[in-house]
């Protein structure tokens, strides 16, 4: 593990912002059709972490969704399974149970999600009962608070030891990028946890807005394309929150295509944390077969 | 210095307003940046519309959908209100409504009375609102120990081919779609889509929330059958005398057994009663306990 200090003290490139909103709106005005619109759903519904994350989520509502993970739509047998499942620590065992053996993982927040306001040793100890209960990946929140008053050596330093803490188990930072506010501190925190240790960095618990918008998602590939170039090493990245739409969808797939390549069209790099986008690409895939607009009513919750 | 003077009429282009569509609570163009032109009787076009496509239905069925749960949950007395307020709104368009007539072609005379029909027909739905669930609502006489009563729901989502009869009709099919809880997309496939788009700025002014009403311009057979075969469009009110038509639509419409109402009138005057409103509900029957 690198030392904090040396850690910490780099400089992230500066941000054009007008630069990152027109490359987006370039980028979003690709057409998808057809054989190539197919393809990219089906490559969305692998990428999927299909996630509840609520207070009121029970064993129950658990299993269920472990269920619609492992079926999609049953009148369509040859779809590909998600990658993951997204739940709170309590649950994973639940999910673990559930998932044995299909392939998909079962991933857990930590760290005292959403907020990160905890003690890190209460936040270590999370992580660590929930890599235990089975949780192949751990969706970690940095503290905002500290990063935002400049503080980066205890942000890198807690991103360290939750790495530390996950051992086998895939990191992935959450950013919260709607509480960072520029650009240039989503530009920073990204770079941030790639030194330190992420294996994924994702913009969002879903929980504030804005959440995953285009130009956020664009700074963070293009911090990961530049950890690649400097090291070798492929980060992955999540987008969560707000993309609900397959069409969403498909214009992230675009971005990333044409920031990191085609390695990153991989399950194993790129995700997205959604809880209704499953539904919409089923719809589109529907639509694309039979011709005729598909309804929600149609589609297990 | 010469003293200004307005251009001569001859001088002057005149300027064609594009009659844009009405989806959820806006007015935006078609998606496929289409457009035809809306001609007098004499072939002089008057204005531009929009040429809409299937995904302008795919839009505008998501805006109706959105709205439908909202729309339902208003009270009967409140829908009252706003489809009174739809006529008052007319009202105060009256002339703007005959000129529009008038450029399709209908006599003055005429016109002034099919604007003055349509809003008496607002004003009828207005009253039935809070009523007709009363009406057609029943205890019914079941034979076990069971308090047994039906009770009349909105469909959902109402897709609307509109009649030729440009406004009168027009009002004849949407009111009592809308009075009994359902939104709706309407088609407006005639030779007069005018009123149908001005109808929309009139909805827009009248309390009535976006995407209750959806007027799409257009060509049928462009439009007709992705809204017939839609899955997320629970019922079918073809406005059309012509059967093959009506039939197309109605096999289309079984994919997600759609309720179908066909209405065959040329002539609207006298077509407005409560069974138009029923016609576009479904009955929910309960069968409720009791006793020992």
């Amino acid at each position: 593990m690198q030392s904090s200090t040396a850690t910490a003290s780099f400089e992230s490139p500066p941000i054009d912002t007008v630069g990152v909103e027109e490359r987006v709106a370039r980028l979003c005005s690709r057409s998808i059709k057809k054989d190539a619109k197919l393809h990219a759903l089906h490559l969305t519904l692998s990428m999927i972490d299909l996630t509840t994350l609520e207070g009121a989520d029970s064993e129950g509502k658990v299993r269920q969704l472990c269920a619609k993970a492992l079926q999609l739509h049953a009148a369509l047998p040859d779809l590909p399974h998600v990658a993951a499942v997204c739940v709170y620590p309590a649950l994973v065992g639940v999910a673990r149970r559930a998932l044995e053996g299909s392939g998909i993982n079962v991933a857990s927040v930590a760290t005292s999600f959403p907020a990160g306001q905890a003690p890190i040793e209460i936040k270590l100890l999370e992580v660590r009962k929930a890599v235990e209960a089975g949780a192949d990946e751990v969706d970690m929140v940095i503290s905002r608070g500290r990063f935002l008053a400049g503080d980066f050596a205890y942000t890198a330093d807690e991103i360290a030891s939750v790495k530390e803490a996950c051992g086998e188990a895939h990191l992935k930072v959450i950013l919260e990028t709607g509480e960072l506010g520029t650009l240039d501190a989503v530009r920073r925190a990204s770079d941030l946890a790639m030194r330190s240790g992420a294996d994924f960095i994702k913009t969002s618990t879903g929980k504030i807005k804005p959440a995953a918008t285009m130009p956020v998602v664009l700074v963070m590939l293009e911090a990961i394309r530049d950890h690649y170039l400097r090291t070798g090493e492929k980060i992955g990245m999540k987008p969560a929150g707000g993309i609900s739409t397959a069409k969403d969808a498909i214009r992230h797939l675009v971005m990333v295509r044409e920031t990191l390549g085609q390695d990153w069209l991989d399950p194993d790099l790129y995700r997205f944390g959604a809880s209704s986008l499953a539904n919409d690409v089923l719809r589109q895939i529907v639509k694309q077969g039979s011709g005729i607009y598909q309804s929600f009513d149609d589609f297990s919750l | 210095m010469s003293e200004r003077r307005p251009a001569a009429a001859a001088d002057r282009l005149p300027v064609l307003k594009t009659h844009k569509v009405y989806v959820g609570g806006k007015f935006p163009r078609s998606e496929s940046g289409r457009f035809d032109r809306a001609l007098a009787p004499d072939g002089t076009p008057i204005a531009n519309i929009c040429r809409c496509s299937r995904k302008d239905v795919r839009d505008a069925v998501t805006a109706a959908r959105a709205a439908q749960a909202g729309w339902a949950a208003r009270t009967a007395y409140n829908r009252g209100q706003i489809l009174y307020r739809i006529a008052e709104m007319l009202e105060g368009r009256s002339g703007q409504f005959e000129a529009l007539l008038a450029a399709g072609g209908t006599a003055p005379d005429e016109a002034a009375a099919e604007v003055q029909a349509a809003t008496d027909r607002l004003l009828h739905y207005a009253g039935w609102t809070d009523k007709f669930q009363q009406v057609f609502s029943s205890v019914n006489p079941v034979a076990t120990s069971h308090f047994n009563f039906s009770i009349l729901e909105p469909m959902g989502v109402v897709g609307v081919l509109a009649p030729e009869s440009p406004l009168l009709g027009l009002v004849s099919s949407i009111a009592p779609a809308i009075a009994g809880g359902n939104t709706t997309v309407v088609l407006v496939t005639g030779s007069q889509p005018l009123p149908a788009t001005t109808l929309g700025e009139v909805l827009n002014s009248s309390d009535v929330p976006g995407g209750v009403v959806n007027i799409l311009t257009g060509r049928r057979d462009e439009m007709l059958a992705p809204l017939a075969a839609h899955r997320d469009v629970d019922g079918l009110l073809l406005c059309s005398p012509d059967p093959d038509v009506t039939r197309s639509a109605e096999i289309e419409a079984v994919h997600n057994l759609k309720r179908v109402a066909v209405r065959g009138h040329e002539d609207w005057t006298d077509i407005q009663s409560p069974y138009e409103i029923t016609d576009l509900q479904e009955v929910k029957t309960t069968w409720h306990p009791i006793g020992s």
